[in-house]
């Protein structure tokens, strides 16, 4: 493993940060795995196990004002946004005080005032929307970027080509991140993608592209933050693929035997947790610290957790609730 | 009273609207240099600029989906499908997007959107441009679906439309937009869901909408001169449902017959039935009867093409039936 050594106590107060976040987004994940195995959430559940420093560094590179669209994976780009674990287990065991009121589920959080646009669970259907979300922030002049998630299954959609050239012709200040975790549901990507590498496609649309590993959380959020500032400066859409890798089947419902163990092994060794923890062992955070750390998060997703457990289903009168808006 | 085409009465609640709130924009193909595919939006680039009245490729998808992205975050975009028949390459936009933001988010993002354009058959334009999608769009929770037939419902309902925080399927008929009608000097706009009597009579009642108004009218007429009294109601908006208002006139005729211009199979006019039967079964003397476009897809040759279609002497026909 080549290891970055933060250099001074910033980039290590700046990794310590980062770690916080993934572990948050680890544990609330394996939380919600323990509650899917004995019944307690329903429907599908993608995990992001594995895919921690793509979420966290992409979003470290965003402002409160900036946009977050996500796919139907999207526990761990919620939990990087910042959002508190409670509500969103309680959405995942369907309860009233779920982020979207127990309406969504796994794949649809939403939280309109921390510009969590929703995770969307139609693959590719929202890359369009993330455009419009930042060709809303061009029409009104303010100085927002969107940035939008999604696997290289949804780069063979036609949302994912119409919207990136959309906002290729009208420059708008979104980066498209293509988290590349190398199997669409079951299908493996040399099954899928004419030419391999996602990120080429933006010479199609004559953006801006680039490539990264998605192990290393600070490099993630070194290039994701040039797109997002060239965003801003009104210079158009970036295509980042990252690729990285997902511990855990598709779903839940997914033991994931098309791949070999041995596959899963060699990528197990590059978990950007433990990469993350290295670093800063070696920036100078005693192992006992980190340990410390972890527990404190275990806590507060034991309480995410039990929040959950006890809070009330949505009262049945929800049933008819917000099928349409109310008047203006 | 002004007297304007339907096209003119859309084209006037547009500008009205864009002149009021500088958050609407209308989006499509086609919408502002060439002046509108249907010349809908003439004028309207020279009036609100390119930033306002934005040409799109050929990409329905991906624009229903600028749409949709701009509406969460406080736009009114007004998105125009040169015809509907092409809405279906957006129908994942529509549906899995538009009709369902506001539910799956419990209430956090409204969706002011309009999704407008041309509807129907006719003028031998084939099966793939010749269709009523309406009963599509009206299946789905979460869409409003409104089918003007006269240009004055056509100024009134489009402005509730734009004003509307919902997700508004605005469907208009393709062979109307030169029709002339009387529309009001006055600005007015009529809420969604309510219907109009269009004729009044005692014989039985006519629901309809949309074009097939007008083959509902010439069957009237012709009926009128063998004693037989219709009465016509104009649904107006499918989604919300003026369901009283159809109730109201069966139980003054006891007999009611749906013409619509789409095919039969899990139809519009198959629920209009099913709710007659359900709520007002003890006023009907006569099955409720359904006049629609044939169960193909539309031919090309003119005689087949005017066989697919209902029409005001089917209309007439199926009436004389039921009467007997």
């Amino acid at each position: 493993m080549v290891s970055s050594v933060p250099k001074d106590s910033q980039s290590v107060s700046e990794l310590k940060e980062f770690y916080r976040q993934m572990v948050l987004i680890r544990k609330f994940e394996e939380a919600a795995a323990k509650a899917y195995s004995v019944g307690k959430i329903g429907g599908f559940l993608h995990l992001y196990i594995g895919q921690e420093a793509v979420g966290v560094g992409s979003i470290a590179s965003l402002t409160p004002k900036d946009y977050i669209v996500s796919t139907y994976r999207d526990h761990g780009h919620a939990l990087a946004r910042g959002l508190n674990p409670k509500p969103l287990m309680a959405e995942l065991f369907g309860k009233g005080t779920g982020i979207s009121k127990g309406n969504g589920g796994s794949m649809h959080f939403f939280d309109r005032n921390a510009h969590f646009m929703g995770g969307h669970g139609i693959v590719g259907g929202h890359i369009s929307l993330a455009a419009g979300i930042a060709f809303a922030s061009k029409f009104k002049k303010e100085d927002s970027v969107t940035i939008c998630f999604f696997g290289e299954g949804a780069a063979n959609i036609g949302s994912f080509h119409e919207g990136l050239n959309l906002a290729a012709i009208w420059k708008l200040p979104v980066v498209f991140i293509c988290e590349n975790n190398h199997y669409a549901m079951g299908t493996p990507e040399y099954r899928a993608l004419a030419v391999k590498d996602v990120s080429v496609r933006a010479y199609a649309y004559d953006i801006a592209r680039d490539h990264i590993e998605g192990d290393e959380v600070r490099k993630v959020r070194d290039h994701v933050q040039v797109a997002v500032e060239r965003a801003r400066r009104g210079e158009g859409p970036t295509l980042i693929e990252v690729s990285t890798y997902r511990f855990r089947g598709h779903s839940m419902s997914d033991p994931a035997k098309y791949r070999t163990k041995e596959e899963l092994e060699a990528y197990k060794k590059k978990d950007p947790l433990m990469r993350a923890r290295h670093e800063l062992e070696l920036g100078g955070i005693t192992t006992e610290e980190l340990d410390k750390m972890d527990l404190e998060i275990q806590t507060q997703i034991d309480e995410a957790y039990q929040y959950a457990e006890t809070s009330p289903e949505p009262p049945l009168s929800q049933l008819h609730k917000y099928v349409y808006a109310e008047d203006k | 009273m002004a007297i304007l085409t339907y096209r003119e009465a859309l084209n006037r609640a547009m500008v009205e609207e864009m002149e009021k709130d500088p958050l609407i924009y209308l989006m499509g193909e086609e919408v502002g240099h060439y002046q509108g595919a249907y010349k809908v939006s003439q004028g309207m680039l020279d009036k609100f600029g390119e930033e306002r009245v934005i040409d799109t490729p050929i990409s329905e998808n991906g624009f229903a989906g600028i749409g949709v992205g701009s509406a969460m975050v406080g736009l009114r975009p007004i998105i125009e499908f040169m015809t509907w028949n092409f809405s279906l390459v957006a129908i994942d936009q529509i549906i899995n997007s538009a009709a369902k933001m506001n539910y799956m988010s419990g209430g956090q993002f409204p969706m002011p959107i309009v999704f407008r354009g041309a509807g129907g058959a006719g003028g031998r334009l084939g099966a793939q441009h010749s269709q009523a999608f309406e009963s599509w769009y009206a299946h789905c929770p979460g869409l409003k679906v409104v089918c003007p037939a006269t240009p004055k419902d056509a100024y009134g309902l489009l402005k509730s439309s734009i004003r509307d925080n919902n997700p508004t399927i605005f469907i208009e008929s393709e062979v109307l937009y030169g029709s002339k009608g009387e529309v009001p000097e006055q600005e007015y706009t009529i809420p969604l869901g309510l219907g109009e009597i269009k004729r009044k009579g005692t014989d039985i009642t006519l629901v309809t909408w949309s074009r097939a108004l007008s083959f509902a009218e010439e069957a009237a007429t012709i009926l009128e001169k063998e004693g037989i009294s219709v009465e016509i109601v104009d649904l107006r908006s499918l989604r919300p449902l003026d369901e009283n208002l159809i109730y109201e006139s069966v139980k003054k005729t006891n007999r009611a017959l749906v013409v619509e211009e789409g095919w039969p199979v899990a139809g519009f006019g198959a629920q209009i039935a099913y709710l007659i039967q359900k709520n007002a079964f003890a006023y009907l003397d006569h099955p409720v009867e359904r006049v629609t476009q044939m169960d193909v897809p539309m031919s090309y040759a003119a005689n087949l093409e005017r066989m697919s279609l209902p029409n005001a002497l089917r209309v007439a026909d199926t009436i004389r039936e039921m009467l007997q």
